[in-house]
């Protein structure tokens, strides 16, 4: 595994804004205590995955799903996120579900004016790397300011 | 609150489904998991999520029982403290411990010694 220590961190810019939404307004935050959640928050995501793993494997299987997520927030004592956690998961399985059908709606209409082999087995690949893409837009802005003061 | 009925998809509801941690970045925290081959969308949106809740809960439980609260500063003790005193923060006393003064390390250190050389 080749991923530096900095990779496994999570973006400071969005830790900081989550942490100041959560406080009262007006609440400052320490330098050290931001760097120490954010360090937290990527042990949680290690302690959960682990957690999560374990009841996959319980059951066969070699993937992790939503199901195990959730009995793995039960078994971490983190019960109150789990009323949210369905709730989001909802919304976000109907977005995905929006989504999918619009894609595929583009994708019929290429293959009618296209008259070539589809290969349909990529489907998943593709909705993931979509909702990617729109996650890595967000982090975007934040670096381009600095990118075109290079070219003066 | 607004004058809005609340079926309506109002701006904090929609926030709160929604999630601002990348994906991406979540996913491979996870998968440098041990024993983990491959997980499903749905887990990963639910744990990105999960880590949300998690940073939240932790800030506001800190601040709220931390000594910063005078101060109105969250500062890194109230983290420390938190994680020794709240059972469901325990998993981070490892990487939260409390900060202790060189000096009283040291002294404690001299009192370990004086009490080996009793034998």
């Amino acid at each position: 595994m080749a991923e530096r220590p900095e990779d496994l961190n999570l973006p400071n810019a969005v830790i900081t804004r989550i942490i100041k939404e959560a406080l009262p307004d007006g609440v400052n935050v320490s330098k050290e205590a931001r760097r120490a959640i954010s360090q937290a928050a990527s042990v949680f995501v290690l302690y959960a995955t682990s957690c999560a793993n374990n009841f996959a494997m319980k059951a066969r299987r070699k993937t992790l799903n939503a199901g195990d997520v959730l009995a793995a927030m039960e078994e971490m004592e983190f019960e109150r996120f789990l009323e949210p956690l369905r709730e989001a998961l909802e919304v976000y399985k109907k977005d995905q579900k929006g989504k999918k059908e619009v894609s595929e709606q583009k994708r019929k209409d290429k293959e009618k004016k296209v008259d070539s082999g589809n290969d349909k087995s990529r489907e998943d690949e593709e909705g993931e790397e979509e909702e990617e893409q729109q996650q890595c837009m967000e982090e975007e802005p934040e670096e381009e300011p600095e990118e075109e003061e290079v070219e003066n | 609150m607004s004058q809005t009925n609340p079926d309506k998809d109002s701006p904090a509801s929609d926030a709160k489904k929604t999630i601002s941690l990348p994906t991406s970045r979540v996913r491979l925290i996870m998968k440098s998991s041990p024993d983990v081959s491959s997980i499903n969308q749905d887990a990963l949106f639910l744990t990105t999520k999960a880590t949300e809740l998690f940073v939240q809960h932790l800030a506001l439980t800190s601040f709220t029982n931390g000594s910063g609260r005078e101060a109105n500063t969250l500062d890194y003790s109230d983290l420390a403290k938190t994680a020794e005193e709240t059972d469901i923060f325990h998993f981070l006393t490892d990487i939260l411990p409390k900060k202790i003064l060189a000096r009283d390390y040291l002294n404690s250190l001299e009192q370990l010694r004086d009490e080996d050389a009793d034998f």
